[in-house]
Formats: C-alpha cells, sequence, structure tokens
C-alpha cells in the first residue's frame, strides 16, 4: 500500500488556497486543508472540500482525438501532434503569422502560459495570444 | 488586489461591490465575516440580495450598469462634506480639481433617480466609508463585466484616492479573480499586447531584449483579443485557432455567434482534460492534465506565487500541458528543451522583473507576492506605498454611460449572469465531481414573485427566455432576491446555457464584454 499526501494549490477560484491531497496506491482519495497557509488557514469552501472527485472522473480525456470523417477518432500521439503540427505550419506559409490566433488558459500554470505565449511568439511569430482573464 | 486577502480582517470598512463574494470566494468572505467580528463596518452593493448582505450596516440593490452614478454619487456627498482625505489628495495625487468639477453633477437625488438607491442611503455609504480609518474596497465581475468596465473600475479608485484608502494595510481597490491562474495567465504575456511582466511587445528595447532571449524574430504588432479572435474567424483573416484549457462555447457572450465563428476555423485544435462543447468542435483534441498531474505554478488574485506539486501520474495517456507544447514547438522546428517546469520558471524569472527573485526553493512555504524583483526581496503584502507606479495617482472624471442594451417593450427584464456557490464557470469539472452535482444539477432563472405571478409561472415551472441573440428555456426559481424586473440566471449549466442570451457588446478599453447586462423577454413555456 503506498499513501502520500501532496501540497498543491486549488485549481478552482483565484483565493489559492493550498491543500494536501490524499493519494492511495496512485489514487487522489481526499482533500485535507493546509492549517499554516496564509489564504486558507485549514479552511476550505465546498468546491476544494471535493476537488479530489473530478481528477480521475472516467470521463476525462484519456487519448488524442482527431476529426476522420466527421468525427472524433482516438490517434496515437505521433499522428496528433503531426496532425496539429502539419496544419499550423501550412496555414503560416499560406496566410501568414497574424492568420493563427491561440486562446492560453487561466487553468494552467503559469509556465505552460509562458511557454504558449513564447510559441505564439517566437515560433509562429504572432502576438495574437489571449485568454479569459474577461470571462 | 493592491493588497493582500489577510489584510482584509483588520479593515474598519469592507466595501463589497459587484461581488457575491461568499459563493464565489468563499475563503475572502470569510475574512469580510471575521472583519465584522471585529467591528468593522460593512457595506454591499449589488442588484441582487447575496448571501453576505444579511451581515452588511448597509446594503443598497442599484440598477444594473448604474455603478458609475452610484459611485460618482458617494463621492459627491463625500467632497460636499468636506469627508476627503485632502491630505492625502494634496500630496499623493493630481487631478483632483477637473475630476471634483465632474462630480458636481452627481448630487444624491439625481443618482438615486439613476441608480434607485435612496438618497439617505447613498449618503449613509459616503459616510461609512470616508470615516473609516481604513477602508478596503472588494469587487468583482460584476464591475468590470461592463461596456463601462474601465470606468467602474476608475471609479473606484477615484473613490480609494479620494479617502486615501490606498497604499496602507488592510485598505486598497481589491479585485477578486475568478480563475485560480487568471492572475498569472495575465502575469505570463497571455495577452496580446505585453510579454511576460507587462512589458509592451510595440517598445523596441523590450522586443530586442526578447528577440535576443528568445533567439527569434518578434512582431511589434499588437495581436488580436478574444473577441477580435471570433471577428477574425468570421472574416476570413484567422484561419487557425489553438485552444488551450477553455471553452468560449459556454463562456463567452452569444454563444450562436462564437460556433459560426469557430466552425468557420480551418483547423480548431483544443487542448483539455474533458471533452467539452468547444472540443466537440474541433479537428484535433490533445489531452492535456489536470493540476494533481504536473508540478508548476499558479498566482491568486493577490499576487501571490505558489507552488503546484504533481500527486498522480497523467491519467491514460494524457500529457502535461507544457510537455505537448514543447513538442509541439520542437516538431514546428523552434526547438524547446526544458528539462522540468522549474527549468521553465528559471527563464521567467531571467525576463519577468516582477519575478525576478522567484525560485522554487524560495516558494516552499508561503509562497512570494510579487512584485519581488531579486532574490533577497521578500515580496510585496500591499501596492502603491508610499507612491504610485506612475509617480502620483491621478484622478480620471468619469461619467455615467447607460448599459449598451436596455429594456425596452419588446425586451421588458433585465437579465444578469454569474455563479453558484457548488460550481465553477463552465463546470466542466464541477458537473464531474458527484458531491458538487448533487448539490445542484441544472440551471435556473430567479424571477421576482410579482413577476412570476404576472406571467403565470410557479417555482420551478419552465420559462422561454428570449433575447436579441437567442432562446433558452429553464425552470424558475421564484425569489425576492431579485428586484421586480430583474432576472438572474448562473451561467454554469449548458443545457440552459445563459451565453446564448448575453451581449457580445464590449468596454472599448478593455473588451470585456457585457454579461451583466442584457434585456430579456420571458414566456411561460409549453408544457
Amino acid at each position: 500500500m503506498d499513501y502520500r499526501t501532496v501540497l498543491t494549490t486549488c485549481t478552482y477560484c483565484g483565493c489559492g488556497c493550498n491543500f494536501y491531497l490524499e493519494v492511495l496506491d496512485g489514487q487522489v482519495i481526499d482533500t485535507i486543508p493546509c492549517k499554516t497557509h496564509p489564504v486558507n488557514e485549514g479552511k476550505l469552501c465546498i468546491k476544494g472540500w471535493n476537488v479530489h472527485e473530478f481528477i480521475q472522473s472516467p470521463k476525462r480525456l484519456k487519448r488524442p482525438l482527431i476529426r476522420r470523417d466527421g468525427v472524433l477518432t482516438e490517434a496515437t500521439w505521433d499522428e496528433a501532434l503531426d496532425y496539429t503540427v502539419s496544419g499550423l505550419k501550412a496555414i503560416k506559409d499560406a496566410h501568414g503569422s497574424d492568420s493563427i490566433a491561440f486562446l492560453t488558459s487561466a487553468k494552467v500554470t503559469n509556465e505552460e502560459n509562458y511557454l504558449l505565449q513564447k510559441f505564439a511568439r517566437a515560433a509562429v511569430g504572432t502576438n495574437s495570444v489571449d485568454h479569459c482573464a474577461r470571462l | 488586489m493592491t493588497n493582500s486577502i489577510s489584510e482584509i480582517e483588520d479593515a474598519d470598512c469592507v466595501f463589497i461591490i459587484g461581488s457575491n463574494t461568499s459563493s464565489s470566494h468563499p475563503l475572502v468572505a470569510t475574512r469580510i465575516f471575521r472583519a465584522k467580528k471585529k467591528g468593522a463596518r460593512i457595506i454591499v452593493a449589488d442588484p441582487r440580495t447575496i448571501q453576505i448582505s444579511s451581515l452588511a450596516d448597509i446594503t443598497v440593490r442599484h440598477k444594473l450598469g448604474t455603478d458609475v452614478a452610484l459611485l460618482n454619487g458617494i463621492m459627491h456627498v463625500i467632497i460636499q462634506r468636506g469627508w476627503h482625505n485632502v491630505s492625502f489628495v494634496e500630496e499623493r495625487t493630481e487631478g483632483f480639481e477637473a475630476f471634483s468639477k465632474g462630480i458636481e453633477n452627481y448630487p444624491p437625488e439625481k443618482v438615486a433617480e439613476i441608480t434607485g438607491v435612496d438618497a439617505g442611503d447613498i449618503v449613509r455609504m459616503a459616510e461609512i466609508y470616508a470615516k473609516a480609518e481604513t477602508g478596503s474596497i472588494v469587487y468583482c465581475m460584476g464591475i468590470t463585466q461592463h461596456t463601462t468596465g474601465v470606468d467602474n473600475v476608475k471609479a473606484l479608485a477615484n473613490l480609494a484616492m479620494l479617502t486615501g484608502n490606498v497604499g496602507r494595510e488592510s485598505t486598497g481597490v481589491n479585485p477578486l479573480r475568478g480563475q485560480n491562474n487568471v492572475q498569472g495567465a495575465c502575469d505570463m504575456g497571455g495577452l496580446p499586447n505585453v510579454y511576460p511582466g507587462y512589458q509592451p511587445v510595440n517598445m523596441m528595447d523590450i522586443q530586442k531584449k526578447f528577440e535576443k532571449a528568445w533567439n527569434a524574430a518578434l512582431s511589434d504588432k499588437v495581436g488580436r483579443t478574444v473577441p477580435q479572435m471570433l471577428t477574425g474567424l468570421t472574416d476570413g483573416s484567422v484561419k487557425a485557432l489553438y485552444i488551450v484549457g477553455e471553452n468560449p462555447i459556454q463562456s463567452d457572450p452569444d454563444t450562436h455567434h462564437v460556433k459560426k465563428a469557430l466552425a468557420a476555423a480551418e483547423l480548431l485544435v483544443v487542448q483539455d482534460i474533458f471533452l467539452t462543447p468547444t472540443a466537440e468542435m474541433a479537428h484535433v483534441v490533445l489531452p492535456g492534465t489536470s493540476f494533481a498531474e504536473k508540478d508548476g505554478t499558479f498566482s491568486n488574485t493577490e499576487r501571490r506565487v505558489m507552488r503546484v506539486r504533481q500527486a498522480i501520474d497523467p491519467v491514460g495517456d494524457s500529457r502535461p500541458d507544457w510537455q505537448i507544447i514543447q513538442e509541439v514547438s520542437n516538431r514546428f522546428g523552434y526547438g524547446m528543451d526544458y528539462s522540468s517546469p522549474e527549468a521553465v520558471m528559471r527563464e521567467i524569472a531571467s525576463l519577468t522583473p516582477s519575478y525576478g527573485g522567484i525560485t522554487y526553493e524560495r516558494l516552499e512555504g508561503e509562497g512570494l507576492q510579487w512584485p519581488c524583483p531579486h532574490a533577497d526581496h521578500p515580496g510585496t503584502r500591499f501596492l502603491h506605498e508610499g507612491m504610485f507606479s506612475r509617480g502620483k495617482g491621478l484622478f480620471h472624471p468619469i461619467e455615467y454611460r447607460p448599459p449598451a442594451e436596455t429594456v425596452d417593450e419588446e425586451f421588458p427584464y433585465w437579465l444578469t449572469t454569474g455563479r453558484v456557490f457548488a460550481h465553477y464557470h463552465t463546470a466542466t469539472m464541477t458537473r464531474n465531481s458527484p458531491t458538487l452535482d448533487a448539490e445542484i444539477r441544472e440551471g435556473y432563472l430567479e424571477v421576482h414573485p410579482d413577476d412570476a405571478d404576472r406571467l403565470g409561472v410557479l417555482q420551478g415551472d419552465a420559462v422561454t427566455v428570449t433575447s436579441r441573440r437567442g432562446t433558452i428555456t429553464a425552470k424558475t426559481a421564484v425569489t425576492d432576491r431579485v428586484q421586480q424586473g430583474l432576472v438572474f440566471m448562473p451561467f454554469h449549466f449548458i443545457e440552459s446555457n445563459a451565453n446564448v442570451l448575453t451581449n457580445p457588446a464590449h468596454d472599448p478599453v478593455a473588451q470585456i464584454p457585457e454579461f451583466k447586462v442584457c434585456a430579456v423577454k420571458l414566456e411561460k413555456a409549453p408544457l
């Protein structure tokens, strides 16, 4: 039996509460609020207390999908990445950098946001990168 | 936020406007409850009666979109009665003359007519806030999601400066950000006009700095915002859209327009953890991971950068988003070779002055609040101490402008939207959480009892709601939380998608859509 607790930051609102995810044999089984964190001081809201429930939902996307004959169909990572990259390249070549736009995310990490805007600006050559700050 | 969450509990006055705090930011509400217990006066201004109204010393329900008028009315009273902080205004600000001249046009009696708030209440609000030693303003999307969003925020800044409630502990102008890392996405340059750390893309020395660091030629042309991307897709100037962890089909105003735009894309790439309504339209879907399956950092609403730590392996064949982006970039021909998110943070710190002193090692424990410019800097609990970023604080004269859409004979009801306590945004996560799903399973429309009588509907009856953009059906929740003539809907539920109705008209500067105000008609739905 492998039991661990992992301290991390909540994925819901902008409060940024900290808690421990309880992990038993690779399954996230519960959430324990962090008592020493300056934002939540051992408290959580109903969403935070139950944050472990969606993580391993059976509805999670588990494999890449490519639309074939109008239907999203499971594909390998190689196929999906090639499809994405060849599509982006063809559009950049035919219509220029500013014909491509990116929506980055208020849900992913700082590091991921940084990499996506770097990819948009340095690789594709466009500043058309925005996210849902206004929504 | 100019100040920190923990400081709110020591304020003498908390002024909450356009924030359903206990529902949307419960752990900020906790601090307001504590402030109340310690003797603070609480002011709530919201078009609806919300839970936190119940502990307020004064609560007003102003008409949708009349925030500027209400705030100007409060400031009119403060200036007329000499309750403003003269020394702060003289030493720390400029533009007071022109500003106070403009405010003369907003006597409480006139503001009462515009806002529907009793003139006596306006005077009481002014007195409580202005006479507090430390007054903290707390606001949320009820302030920003308007065609006058920027004006609303500037009016709040005027109010804080007028009373000297900025640059000190337990004061400030404090927006509560709705998403865990919306602050970080902005900080990291997830915006069309700035690189990380809000460094403008159209300034030559900044461009040169990033060209050198990234070894690439960069564009000095400001990019497209979300609404401009959608317009671009519709008119053919945008051909490809790559979406990471967003669900615009449900989160953006005027869903029919959004769908049409996304359908026009030659290439729609969606990277997400669930097959959202937006992912269902994609040409290719890349399965990313949740926060529990990767390392990294989030930056919260008080600018606190905190660690995210991997707890489990990625679900199925999904991959951490940073690895997916790196792989796409490498295949595209632009090399990225980061061994870990920590390596990415080292590069961020080297290029982003406000994150200059941030390392994973230093984030252990409580994290760090930016600005944190160097390795010995302790971080910044509250901003604008002694001086504003621009030097002196500038008063902006702001005139009241009505919302883009107002009620008329055909569409006689005001509609506003928001969140409920058990769900989060487009609910892709919370509706997949059995406990939260059990709390609230479907959308609803809050209707005042008199309006329900007029429509001939009872609690739970279905009504059709129609705006100039579309029609949806929802069950009624008959309640006096809303005033007569006003209806409210949460936007979490795709089956009764409130954003089919909302107005995409947006603020000219911030381009934020007017989610909080549109005009609708209601009809009893056929059985």
